[in-house]
C-alpha cells in the first residue's frame, strides 16, 4: 500500500496525550506552587499565540502586528479596573469586542493584497497603535504604563493573590474554554475551508469559495482572542505597560508559535512554555545573548526543523505508525 | 530655531534621499524573487559601523570611508546570499521572515557585544558642516551633499538598469523570472549581483545616515518599517516608484515631525494606510 | 441550439501582447467542445476570461443569458461553471478526501459552518467518497494531496471540479504532463460524465482531442481562426498550416 500514512477526518474524540496535556496543566498548581506568576504569564501568552494560530497556522496569514488587539485589549480590561469596572468576566467581554472591532476594522486592509502588503499592513497598525497610547499618555500613562486598578474577586469570591494561584486558574480556565471553541473551529467546515484557503488560496475561488469573506471572519474571531489575553494580562498583573503593543511582542510571539508548530492549537502553547521558561532562564544571564541565540535558533529552524515541537512529534508518530504497519 | 517650510521640504528630500539608497536594494531584490527581506536594515547597519570605526579607530577620513562602507556591506550580503539565502527562494513567506528576522535579531545582539548599545559618533570633514545660502533659503551643506550624492547615484543606477545588457537581464528577470530563465538568463546569478549591489549601497546609505539618524545596535528594527514601507508603496522592483516612494514619506515624516510633532511617527503609519487603499498594488502600478 | 455559455468580443492585452482579441464564442449546452491552437495562442487566458480569473479590457461574458463579466469568480461558480488548472492547483497539506469534501461544503453553502465537525457531515462524506470511486481514487482518500502521484493528483483536479456539481466544466488541459495511458483514463472519467455538464476543454494531444471533441475551436494569436466539427477542422487547410503543421508539440 501507498506509504504514507492515513490522515482520518478529525473527530470530536480526545487522544490520550491530549488529556495529559491539559490535567499536567491543572498538576502545576498543585507540583510547582512558587511558580504560579510565571505560570499565568505562561498560559496568557499561550491564549495569544493559539490567537495567532488560527490566521497563520490555519489561513496562512502572516501577521508582523498581532499585538495590536493583544494590547487593546490589555488597556481596555485595565482602564474598565481603573475607572471603577473591575468586574473580571465581564472585562474579558468588553476586551474580546474591542480586540475584534479592531481586528475586522483593520481586517479590510489586512486580508488583502499579497504577503508583503499584509505584512506590512499588519506591521503598520501595531505601529500605530502603539504610537497612539503613547501620544494618549493622559488617558493610557503613555510609557510609565498604567496602574492603580481595582480588579475585582472573580466571581465575587477568589482574590487575586500574590502567589499567583488564582490567577493562574482564571487564566487556565479561559484558555481551556476558547481552546475548545478554537478546537470545534478548526473541525468544522469552515475550518478546512481555512486550511484550503491556506494551501491553495488561488484555487479556492474556483469552489465558489469566498476568501476574504472567510479571512476577515477567522482575522476577527482571532482578534477577540487576542483581546481576552490581553485583558488576562492586565487583570492578573494589575499593570498595562506600552510594550503590550509594542513590535517585539508581536515578533516574539510569531517565533513562540512557530517554534511550537503552527497549525495544531497545540504548538503555540507548547511554544510560550519553552520560549518564556528558556527566556526566564537565559534573559537573565544576558539579554543580548538571549537574543542572538533566539536568532539563531530561528535560522536553524528555517533550514532544518520548519514543523517546530509539535510537528516533529507528528513526523516522528508518522514514522513509528508506518514501521508499525510495514 | 526658525526654519522655513523649503528648508523643512529640504531636509524631507535629503532625508528621503537616504532612505532611498538604504531602500533600492530590498526593493529590487523583492521584485526580482519576491524574497521578503526584514533583514536589510542590517546591512546599512554593517556600513554605518564600518564608517565610524574607519574613522575614529583607524583614523581614515570621512570620505574615504564611503567607498569602504558600501564594498564591506556588499561583500556580507555577497557571502549570505551565497550560503543562505539562495536556499529560501523557493519557501513560503513565513519561512523568509523567520529567517531574516532571525538574522535580524543575531545583528542587533552582534552589534551590541562588540560595539555596546550606545549611539555612535560622527565626525564630518570641516567642508560638510555649516549652511550656505541659495536663493534666500539656508540649507545644511550636508544636506546638499546627500543630495547631490544621492542624485548622481540614481542617475548611474539609471543608465545601468536601461543602457547595460546586465540592466536588460534586471529588467526581464523582474518582469518575468520563468520566461527570463528560458531565454538564457540566469536569473540566479542576476540575483546574486544585484543582491550584493543592494547590500552595498544599503551600507553606503546606512554610513551617510549616521549624522541624520544616528546609529546603535537597533538601527535595522527601528527603520525597519520605513524600508518595507518604501518598497510595498514604491512598488518591488522599480527604481522610479522607490524614489518617489522614499522622497514622499521622507517629506511627510519631516515636516510631520516639524510642523505636528504631537503625532509624531503617526503621520507616517497614516500616510502608508492611505496610499495602500489607494494603490494596493504600489504607486508604480497605481499609476498605470 | 441553445448557448449555456457565451462570450462577446472579448479582448484582454497583457501589455503590448494581444492574448484574447474580440473572441465572439458560443458553448452549446451538452457540448464536448475542444479548445485547440498553438502555445501562446491565447486559450489559458480566454479560459481565465471566462471564470472570472482575470477581468476581461473589453467584450462580455454571458452565461444563460445572463451578463457575467464583472462577476467574481466565486459566484460563477454558485452558478454553475467550474473550472480546473492547467498547472495542478491542489491544496498540498489537505487529504484527497479532505479536497472533495471541501468542495462539497462550499457548494452546498456550509463553509461558514463553523460548529459541527467536518467528520459528522455524513450525506457529504458519503457524496466525496461516491466521487472519489468514480475517479478512481478511492484507495487513495486519506492520502495527503502531496503524496499523491501526479496522474492522480490530475484526477483529484477534476474530482474537486465535479464536487462543485457543475453545468458548464472548463478543463484546462486536465491530461497535462502525465503518460498517454494515464491521459486516456481521465478522458474515460470525462467521457463518462453525463450530457448536463457542458465541457470545454484545453488539449494538445491531437488523438484525444479528435477522439472526444465533437466541436473544435482553433484559436490563434488571440483571435478563433476556425470552428467547426471535427471532421471539418481536420479538412480544414488553414488549420493544417498553422497548427497541425507545426505538430502537436507542447
Amino acid at each position: 500500500m501507498s506509504a504514507a500514512a492515513a490522515v482520518r477526518l478529525p473527530d470530536r474524540r480526545w487522544h490520550p496525550a491530549e488529556i495529559a496535556f491539559w490535567l499536567g496543566l491543572l498538576a502545576v498548581v498543585f507540583v510547582f506552587p512558587g511558580h504560579l506568576v510565571l505560570g499565568s504569564q505562561v498560559l496568557i501568552t499561550g491564549l495569544f499565540a493559539l490567537s495567532l494560530d488560527l490566521i497563520l497556522g490555519y489561513a496562512g496569514i502572516v501577521s508582523l502586528g498581532h499585538a495590536a488587539m493583544f494590547g487593546a485589549g490589555a488597556y481596555t480590561a485595565g482602564l474598565l479596573a481603573r475607572h471603577g469596572w473591575g468586574e473580571p468576566l465581564s472585562g474579558l467581554v468588553a476586551a474580546a469586542a474591542v480586540g475584534a472591532a479592531i481586528a475586522w476594522g483593520t481586517s479590510f486592509i489586512a486580508v488583502r493584497g499579497g504577503d508583503l502588503t499584509r505584512l506590512m499592513v499588519t506591521l503598520g497598525i501595531g505601529l500605530m497603535l502603539y504610537e497612539a497610547a503613547n501620544q494618549a499618555a493622559r488617558v493610557t500613562g503613555g510609557v510609565d504604563g498604567l496602574s492603580d486598578m481595582a480588579v475585582r474577586d472573580l466571581l465575587g469570591v477568589f482574590p487575586f493573590d500574590l502567589r499567583g494561584r488564582t490567577a493562574y486558574v482564571y487564566s487556565l480556565a479561559v484558555l481551556f474554554a476558547v481552546f475548545l471553541a478554537c478546537r470545534r473551529i478548526v473541525r468544522s467546515p469552515f475550518g478546512l475551508s481555512l486550511r484550503g484557503i491556506r494551501d491553495g488560496a488561488r484555487r479556492m475561488p474556483a469552489l465558489g469559495s469566498p476568501v476574504r469573506h472567510r479571512l476577515i471572519a477567522i482575522y476577527t474571531v482571532a482578534g477577540a482572542i487576542a483581546g481576552i489575553a490581553g485583558a488576562l494580562l492586565a487583570q492578573t498583573t494589575q499593570f498595562v505597560g506600552l510594550e503590550v503593543l509594542g513590535f517585539s511582542r508581536s515578533a516574539d510571539l510569531l517565533i513562540m508559535l512557530v517554534l511550537g508548530g503552527a497549525g495544531w492549537l497545540y504548538g503555540g502553547l507548547i511554544g510560550a512554555a519553552l520560549f518564556m521558561i528558556a527566556q526566564n532562564q537565559l534573559s537573565s544571564v544576558n539579554p543580548v545573548y538571549w537574543q542572538f541565540w533566539l536568532g539563531l535558533l530561528l535560522v536553524a529552524m528555517v533550514f532544518v526543523a520548519r514543523g517546530g515541537v509539535v510537528g516533529a512529534m507528528a513526523s516522528a508518530r508518522e514514522r513509528l505508525l508506518g514501521r508499525a504497519a510495514r | 530655531m526658525f526654519t522655513s517650510l523649503p528648508g523643512v521640504l529640504f531636509d524631507g528630500v535629503a532625508y528621503g534621499s537616504l532612505l532611498f539608497l538604504m531602500s533600492i536594494g530590498l526593493s529590487v531584490t523583492m521584485g526580482l524573487m519576491r524574497f521578503i527581506n526584514l533583514a536589510h536594515g542590517a546591512f546599512a547597519m554593517l556600513g554605518g559601523y564600518v564608517c565610524v570605526v574607519g574613522m575614529t579607530r583607524l583614523g581614515v577620513p570621512f570620505l574615504a570611508t564611503l567607498p569602504i562602507a558600501f564594498a564591506a556591506a556588499g561583500l556580507a550580503g555577497a557571502v549570505l546570499e551565497r550560503i543562505l539565502y539562495r536556499r529560501l527562494y523557493r519557501r513560503g513567506p513565513l519561512d523568509q521572515v523567520l529567517f531574516s528576522l532571525g538574522l535580524t535579531l543575531m545583528s542587533v545582539a552582534g552589534a551590541t557585544y562588540v560595539w555596546g548599545s550606545g549611539q555612535q559618533p560622527v565626525h564630518l570633514p570641516r567642508f560638510l558642516l555649516g549652511q550656505v545660502r541659495l536663493l534666500g533659503v539656508d540649507l545644511g551643506v550636508y544636506r546638499l551633499f546627500l543630495v547631490a550624492l544621492v542624485a548622481a547615484i540614481t542617475a548611474a543606477l539609471v543608465l545601468l538598469v536601461r543602457k547595460t545588457r546586465f540592466g536588460a537581464r534586471i529588467r526581464a528577470s523582474v518582469d518575468d523570472p520563468q520566461a527570463s530563465a528560458g531565454l538564457g538568463i540566469n536569473v540566479t546569478r542576476v540575483f546574486s549581483v544585484t543582491f550584493t549591489l543592494g547590500s552595498g549601497l544599503a551600507g553606503l546609505g546606512g554610513a551617510l545616515a549616521i549624522d541624520v539618524l544616528g546609529l546603535d545596535p537597533t538601527f535595522p528594527l527601528k527603520y525597519l518599517v520605513y524600508f518595507l514601507l518604501v518598497v510595498v508603496v514604491g512598488g518591488a522592483g522599480s527604481i522610479a516608484g522607490t524614489l518617489a516612494a522614499s522622497l514622499l514619506l521622507g517629506l511627510f515624516d519631516v515636516s510631520g515631525k516639524y510642523y505636528v510633532p504631537a503625532v509624531g511617527a503617526f503621520v507616517i503609519y497614516g500616510l502608508m494606510v492611505v496610499l495602500l487603499l489607494l494603490f494596493p498594488g504600489g504607486l508604480r502600478r497605481g499609476a498605470r | 441550439m441553445s448557448a449555456v455559455l457565451r462570450t462577446d468580443r472579448l479582448s484582454r492585452s497583457w501589455g503590448a501582447l494581444q492574448a484574447v482579441r474580440q473572441v465572439s464564442f458560443s458553448l452549446e449546452s451538452g457540448a464536448r467542445h475542444a479548445l485547440i491552437g498553438p502555445n501562446g495562442a491565447g486559450k489559458t487566458t480566454l479560459v481565465n476570461l471566462l471564470t472570472g480569473t482575470v477581468p476581461p479590457q473589453a467584450g462580455d461574458v454571458f452565461l444563460d443569458d445572463e451578463r457575467i463579466t464583472h462577476l467574481p469568480q466565486h459566484l460563477r461558480v454558485k452558478r454553475g461553471m467550474t473550472r480546473t488548472f492547467q498547472i495542478t492547483t491542489l491544496f498540498p497539506g489537505l487529504t484527497a478526501l479532505e479536497s472533495v469534501l471541501l468542495a462539497i461544503c462550499e457548494r452546498k453553502g456550509l463553509g461558514a459552518s463553523w460548529w459541527r465537525p467536518v467528520a459528522r457531515h455524513a450525506p457529504e462524506i458519503e457524496e466525496a467518497r461516491r466521487i472519489l470511486r468514480d475517479l478512481h481514487l478511492e484507495a487513495e482518500a486519506e492520502v495527503a494531496t502531496r503524496s499523491l502521484p501526479y496522474g492522480k493528483q490530475r484526477l483529484l483536479e477534476i474530482a474537486v471540479a465535479l464536487a462543485s456539481r457543475p453545468r458548464v466544466l472548463l478543463l484546462d488541459e486536465p491530461a497535462a504532463g502525465i503518460p498517454v495511458g494515464e491521459s486516456a483514463e481521465i478522458f474515460g472519467v470525462l467521457a463518462s460524465l453525463p450530457r448536463e455538464v457542458t465541457i470545454l476543454f484545453i488539449e494538445h494531444d491531437m488523438n484525444l482531442v479528435f477522439r472526444f471533441a465533437e466541436r473544435i475551436t482553433v484559436l490563434v494569436e488571440g483571435s478563433i481562426l476556425v470552428e467547426g466539427a471535427p471532421q471539418e477542422i481536420a479538412a480544414n487547410p488553414r488549420v493544417r498550416e498553422v497548427y497541425l503543421g507545426e505538430g502537436g508539440h507542447g
